[in-house]
């Protein structure tokens, strides 16, 4: 387990990348049953519903029919697989992996968790991405025009693979609250993009993350598109006291939740997943 | 409710009770944004951070099996083209086994072949491309699937990502026995899902376009699975 009470160096790989290879190859992986149950279905209430109005842009990008449900198939209990060693040494850490004449601006964070399933088991091997504004709020991408400036040493996106506890951890800079176009003077709180490529595609999922006490939280129209308050709730990281670094970081805690199935464990070691 | 008629609510008692263990739910989704290129496809939100960047060709020079083109478009319900969707595929090698310990198939791994891929449209066009290979057929309720490759799609403006499938125009037997494809009561439906196939230089190409919701050209709503 890294410990988020030392600060990284952006030299030695976090540990969050070395216990794990993806197929048990490493220490806390103990091989069980290769018995690959199907996916529990999604519970629809949980997710915003496709066609919410207060948020303009899906009135037009959603569907107007129902959703097939199709029970799954080998396809969509099978996903692809990522190797550890295809990421590079910096992928997890905001703060360096762009910087180029100096640290970027702005409130230094750890953001950390587990990703599990529904039943509570852990999710090694699942490819976690995550990108942010900057700490003005400002996106580095080019149809981006808010005059809030660019960060020179910033980027906004990192990525890693989750250890064999499911365990994930970045570093970065808080991001700033930023307008958009809803209506004439919508403001999204503070939040980081969350995509989790688990272990099945049926798992497959994008969602945001938001800060403890943000009070735009409760307006925003983005927001609003889930059902109920117990949801938003899951996607507000709660300040970790606990392992803030001293004369260094605040850290905030994020645990996400995949869909279940009966066993995530397996035994064989298949090179060909790994390129 | 029928005049007269006292609708007594049903109480059930709590699931602690039966000693039932508590399923935790599903972290809720949200949209991707018009900004994921950032964290999926940085080098298309225009700058260049990773070693390693994924990408549209899944294919290496020992992959096996017919190398295709997939290509198309994604239209709103104005018959507008996304510029900003991102696209996801995942498929079985030439063989039809997934790159995946949950494939228990005795059939032969191609271990230069992940089956998965990752593009943005075009800002300018809207357009899509992969470069990969025809899969060949699975398994699956009761049957074997045709062909296929699974498709999601995010975007600003998708609250929760949207799967369809693609499958082949010049499958049409195959096709025809597909368990998920009569699996869609709508018959009408089912072509949807089918990408029309043609040779361009010498290379096979499939077009495959998505509509989100009917057009007013005529389009009709691709079908999108709850999988």
């Amino acid at each position: 387990m890294t410990a988020v009470n030392e600060p990284l160096d952006g030299q030695a790989a976090p540990a969050s990348r070395r216990s794990h290879d993806g197929f048990g190859g490493d220490a806390l992986i103990t091989p069980r049953t290769i018995g690959f149950g199907p996916i529990t279905r999604r519970v629809g209430e949980v997710h915003p519903p496709a066609y919410t109005p207060g948020y303009k842009t899906s009135v037009l990008r959603s569907p107007q029919k129902a959703l097939i449900s199709n029970p799954p198939t080998l396809s969509e209990i099978t996903g692809p697989v990522f190797g550890a060693d295809e990421l590079g040494e910096r992928d997890n850490d905001m703060i360096l992996n762009f910087a180029t004449d100096g640290l970027p601006i702005g409130e230094r964070l750890i953001v950390h968790g587990y990703v599990r399933d529904e039943f509570g088991n852990p999710v090694p091997g699942a490819l976690v991405e995550a990108w942010q504004a900057n700490a003005g709020g400002r996106y580095r991408h080019k149809t981006d025009q808010y005059l809030a400036p660019i960060d020179p040493n910033f980027g906004g996106c990192g990525r890693m693979i989750t250890d064999a506890n499911g365990y994930y951890m970045f570093r970065t800079i808080k991001p700033g609250p930023y307008p958009w176009k809803n209506r004439v003077n919508e403001w999204r709180p503070a939040h980081i993009h969350f995509s989790i490529s688990g272990d099945a595609w049926a798992q497959r999922l994008i969602t945001q993350m938001y800060f403890e006490g943000d009070p735009l939280i409760d307006r925003c129209p983005i927001v609003k598109t889930i059902p109920t308050r117990e949801q938003v709730q899951s996607l507000i990281a709660r300040e970790d006291a606990a392992n803030f670094v001293s004369m260094d970081a605040r850290t905030y805690r994020f645990d996400i939740t995949l869909r279940g199935r009966a066993a995530t464990f397996f035994e064989d070691h298949i090179p060909g997943a790994r390129r | 409710m029928t005049p007269g008629f006292d609708f007594a609510p049903v109480h059930f008692a709590p699931a602690a009770e039966y000693n039932v263990p508590r399923r935790l739910t599903e972290t809720p989704s949200q949209t991707g944004g018009p900004y994921v290129h950032i964290g999926l496809a940085p080098r298309q939100a225009g700058f260049d951070i990773f070693d390693n960047n994924f990408g549209n060709v899944l294919t290496t020079d020992e992959t096996r099996g017919e190398r295709i083109t997939v290509s198309g478009r994604v239209f709103d319900g104005t018959g507008a083209v996304l510029r900003d969707v991102l696209l996801e595929i995942w498929q079985a090698n030439a063989d039809g086994k997934y790159s995946h310990p949950a494939d228990g198939q005795d059939k032969q791994l191609d271990r230069t072949f992940r089956g998965w891929g990752r593009t943005s449209a075009d800002f300018e066009t809207g357009v899509y491309t992969f470069e990969t290979i025809k899969p060949g057929a699975v398994p699956g309720n009761g049957g074997v699937q045709a062909p296929h490759i699974l498709v999601m799609l995010f975007a600003r403006g998708i609250n929760l990502g949207l799967h369809t499938r693609i499958y082949f125009g010049d499958e049409q037997q195959a096709n025809a026995a597909d368990p998920i494809l009569n699996g869609i009561e709508w018959v009408g439906r089912r072509h949807t899902l089918v990408a029309e196939r043609s040779e361009r230089d010498g290379q096979v190409h499939y077009t495959f376009d998505i509509r989100i919701q009917d057009t007013p050209d005529g389009g009709e709503e691709t079908v999108f699975f709850d999988v």
